[in-house]
Order: C-alpha cells, then structure tokens, then sequence
C-alpha cells in the first residue's frame, strides 16, 4: 500500500493559488511582457513627445505640466486597468470551461475562495510590479514631482484589482464570451479615451463632467495624477480611493458567490 | 454511519434547478476495493462522483469520506484524494512535468518532493520520454496518463476516474488498465465511472448500474451476469431486417429474447444447442454469435435499453 504522506498545510490554500499563477507565468511571461511593459511607454513615448510638440507649440502646459509629465501617470492608470481586465474575461472562462484547470484545481485541498483569492493576489502582484516599473520610467522623464509618487504602484494595483474582481465575478458566472468583446468594446475604450486620460477634466462641458466622473477610470486617473504631482485635496483622493476599493470589494463579494456556485455545483 | 468503509455515502440527492440528476443513491466501498459506476451517458454518474470527491455538495443526503464529511472537511478529504476528472484539464501550455510539479504543489507538498514524484509517476505512466515537451503535443492517450499521474500526485488512498478511457483507441485503454490493475495491487481504493461493459468487468470488483439517477442493480460482475443473464447469448441477424416479427418465432428456443433494431439475441445456457433446435426448425438467420452474457445483457435487461446507445 502507497503511505499516504499527509500534507503540509503550513502555506495558506490562496497562497498556492497565487503560487501557482506566478510559475504558470514564470513559464509563459514571453508573450505577454511587451503588452503589459513595452506597450504604455511606446504610447507615453508617442502622445507624450509627439502630441507633447503640438500641446507645447500652442498651450505651453497642462495644468502647469508639460504634455508628456501630464499623462504619463494616467497611463498608469490605463495600464493597470486594462491589466486587470485583460487576465479577468478570457482567461477566467478558460479556468473555468475550455481548459477547465480551475476545476482540476477543485478537486485539490483548495476551496472556491481560495482559487478565487489568489488569482486576484496574483493580478494584484502583477499589477504592482508593472507599476514599479512604469514608475521608474516615468520617473526618468521627470514626471514625478511628489513624494505622493511612492503611492503610485499601490494606486495602480488598487486600480488593477477595482476592475479584475467584478471581472472575474463575471466571468465565472458566464456560459460564453459573446458578451466579452461588448464590454469591452462598449466599456473599456471608452473609458481609455475619456476618462480625463489625455486631457483635463475641464476640457469637458459642464454638464458632462459627472458623466466622466462617473466612470471609474476617470477616478484611477484622478488619483495617479494627484499623487505625482503632489497636489489636490486629501479628501477628494480618498473619495476617489474609497470608490475605487468600492469595486474591489463588491467584487469579491460577488465572485465568492459566482466561483463557488460555478465549481462546486 | 459506519467507520469501516473507506467511503459511505446515504440518499444522496442532486438537482440541478428541476431536474433531479441524482434520486437516491446508496453506496459502502471498502479500502482497497476496485468500486464502478456502470451506466450510460446521463446516468447521474459524474453528479455523484462529483460529490463523492468531496467537490459538489448534495442537495440531499450524506457523504462519509476517511470517516469525515465533506461539508465540514472538505480540504482535508481532498488531500488524500486523487480525481481524474473526464475532461483532461491540463495546462496545454506547459510541459508535462511542469503539470505535474505545479498541480503537487496545490498539496503544498516541498519542490523537492514534488521533483521526485513527477519523476516516479512519469516513468509510472510512460511518459518520461515526454517530461519535457508541451501537453499540447501529446496524443489523446499520453494526455489521459498524464492526468491519472497528476491525481496521483498527493499518493491518494483513493483514486476517483471519470470515464478514465473515453475516447481512447484499444492500445491506449490497455496501457491505462494496465495501470490502474498495478495501482489496485498496491493497495490503491479506485472508484470507476464508465459505459462500457468491458472496462467495468476488467476493473471493479464491485459495482452498481446506475440508471436514470438511481441504482438499478449491485454486486460483483460476474454475480450480476450470473444473477440478470443466463449463460450464453446468441445473437441472430437476419436478412429481412426486420427483427421485430421474429419474436414469436424464436421465443420457444430461449429463456429470454430482446429485439433490438440490428438483431436479436436470444438468452440461453447453451449457445450451441440452440443454435440447433433453430437449425432443425428452419429458422435461417444471416448470422449468428454465440457469446457469453456480459454486463450489457445485465442492463439490457434491468433497464431494456442498450448501454452505449
């Protein structure tokens, strides 16, 4: 008879989740590196000296920056939305119906939650670590002027996990990805093109400023730029905080509910 | 509930919205025993092996796994379980080893440890000439070893298969029994779903035929077959095609006849001999089989519908 080594359960269950998203990473990090890194400073690189010229020629500054300084941390912001969104739709359906390793991962001393918790910690870790990155960069081109700005990789975390986990609540309760493509079509670029991501918020008219206050991005952003540049109220970053942690929860709360019913029904 | 089986479980229920996939279901494995679930697709088999695993819970009824129940224990049951789910569920991505590595860790077992097993359990499988390529390159057959090895990982006391050989060629489904008979000898608790009537008598020492949620019938195979069949079966095709107006005819010559669409078999002690009280009768089949009865006659019988339907 095989001795049946009882395991270790010295590492918390969402703890090996996590692990297992980072090796399964480890090992396929290639394809997905210049999205998550190259691609937000190809567009800081572009719009920031190229559009950055124009804004110079005609404007001087943006709110007392140069173009380039302005949106280099609602790129921040963009990125790590568009990282959360991006490892939240496909993928989780995947996990969950074409590949079906989140039901293999079912039947392993993990729980529901504990599945649910780590893929979230790894999109939080993956977030956090773009963001360090990123800020080093833009750091380079001198767009950080506070030190508000140590704030800026936890900000784009935040910002990461306040789209991926209503996300994954989504997906875990969808039969197919015909929605997907909506969401993101109807969603997600519009929020990136204006959420006050390129220009100010007083670029807008009046009476559509609390329709882009409205959109969570814009909040992301709001609060990235503040914390570079060191300015704004503490009060309205920590609306902008409290709306945004908002997401996160009520996420959580519902993809508790969506994972458990989808794995162990 | 009894401490001596290794698995109990008691009126087990499943509904899924208004339709009721499992109606009552009653099973006692022992440890070390070879446990099927003979039924075709539909049954309510997966359902139930699902709850077994300690995964889904019951609508109603109860579950005693290791003398522990799986709402409350569920981690801990799990971790002496291995599951091979139908559906392989491997990363594609990845190499084989690393499938494995990374599922052990789910069991927080030490790298050094899950190194060592991956190593054991590829060469168990016959797939360490493969360690190193990527799953999506291994035929159906490696793909399903490869998850047996994987549920292997936690060196379970019971092994649970869902279909372990669907869709595999005959070459492939030997190699995998081949596999499972050496898991059995060394003491392995496994627990079979399956519709086909051959991998159930290879496998199980015991089972049930499960049938529209329920158990229809238990026992040995052979005690089965000796319990619903008779001895031989002769099989009888013939020209017209069709079967249906031979039943009075061929009534007389068997303890039992079943019509089915392609031919007629006809349940009897001695194949042979009623193959000549046919022949001196001028029946004139196109064809005929004598064969021993096997568990498809058994569910043919219990339920009058044909396994693999």
């Amino acid at each position: 008879m095989i001795p049946s080594l009882k395991t270790d359960e010295s590492r918390p269950r969402w703890l090996r989740s996590w692990g297992y998203h980072a090796e399964y990473y480890a090992q396929t990090w290639r394809g997905s590196v210049a999205s998550s890194v190259l691609f937000p400073i190809l567009f800081l690189t572009s719009l920031g000296i190229g559009v950055g010229h124009l804004v110079g020629q005609h404007h001087g500054l943006v709110d007392g920056q140069t173009y380039l300084h302005y949106i280099a941390p609602s790129l921040l912001a963009t990125t790590t939305m568009q990282l959360g969104e991006g490892e939240s739709l496909w993928p989780v359906l995947a996990c969950l119906k074409w590949v079906r390793t989140y039901h293999a991962a079912a039947t392993t001393p993990l729980e529901p939650d504990d599945i649910l918790f780590g893929k979230l910690a790894w999109v939080a870790t993956r977030a956090f670590l773009t963001s360090v990155f990123y800020v080093a960069i833009i750091g380079c081109f001198g767009a950080l002027q506070s030190w508000w700005s140590l704030t800026l990789p936890f900000i784009g975390t935040l910002v990461a996990l306040a789209f991926s986990a209503p996300l994954v609540a989504y997906a875990a309760r969808s039969e197919s990805e015909a929605s997907f493509i909506t969401i993101y079509r109807f969603a997600f670029v519009p929020m990136f093109l204006f959420s006050a991501t390129f220009y100010p918020l007083s670029a807008y008219p009046g009476y559509l400023r609390p329709v882009v206050q409205f959109f969570p991005l814009y909040h992301g952003v709001a609060l990235a730029r503040a914390a570079a540049f060191g300015e704004g109220s503490v009060s309205s970053q920590l609306a902008h905080v409290v709306i945004l942690l908002a997401m996160t929860v009520g996420g959580v709360i519902w993809g508790r509910r969506t994972m458990r019913r989808r794995l162990t029904n | 509930m009894n401490d001596a089986h290794i698995l109990e479980a008691r009126q087990l229920v499943k509904r899924f919205g208004d339709f009721e996939a499992v109606k009552g279901v009653d099973v006692a494995i022992d440890r070390g025993e070879s446990f099927g679930f003979l039924g075709p697709n539909g049954a309510g088999k997966t359902s139930t092996m699902r709850m077994i695993s300690a995964v889904s819970q019951p609508t109603t009824g109860e579950i005693s796994i290791f003398g522990l129940d799986p709402r409350t224990d569920g981690p801990e049951i799990r971790s002496r379980l291995g599951v091979v789910t139908q559906e392989d569920s491997l990363e594609l991505e990845l190499s084989v080893r690393h499938n494995l590595e990374m599922f052990g860790r789910y069991f927080d077992l030490p790298r050094r440890v899950v190194r060592e097993r991956a190593t054991e359990l590829l060469e168990f499988t016959q797939l360490t000439e493969r360690a190193n390529d990527k799953v999506d390159n291994l035929s159906g057959g490696m793909k399903r070893r490869l998850t047996i090895a994987r549920g292997l990982m936690n060196r379970p006391e019971i092994l649970i298969l869902d279909e372990p050989t669907t869709g595999l060629d005959p070459q492939a489904r030997h190699l995998v029994w081949d596999r499972l008979y050496r898991l059995k000898r060394e003491g392995v608790t496994l627990i079979i779903t399956t519709h086909y009537m051959d991998e159930a008598e290879q496998l199980c020492d015991r089972l049930v035929v499960m049938d529209q949620g329920l158990i229809v019938a238990e026992g040995a195979p052979r005690t089965l077959i000796e319990r619903f069949s008779t001895r031989e079966v002769v099989e009888l095709r013939f020209a017209s095609g069709d079967h249906e107006s031979y039943f009075d005819q061929l009534t007389p010559f068997a303890e039992r006849v079943e019509v089915l669409p392609d031919r007629v078999l006809l349940y009897v002690e001695n194949g042979d001999e009623a193959l000549r009280e046919l022949h001196a009768a001028h029946v004139a089949p196109s064809s005929t089989l004598v064969r021993r009865s096997s568990l498809e006659d058994v569910f043919l019988h219990l339920t009058g519908r044909s396994l693999t339907e």
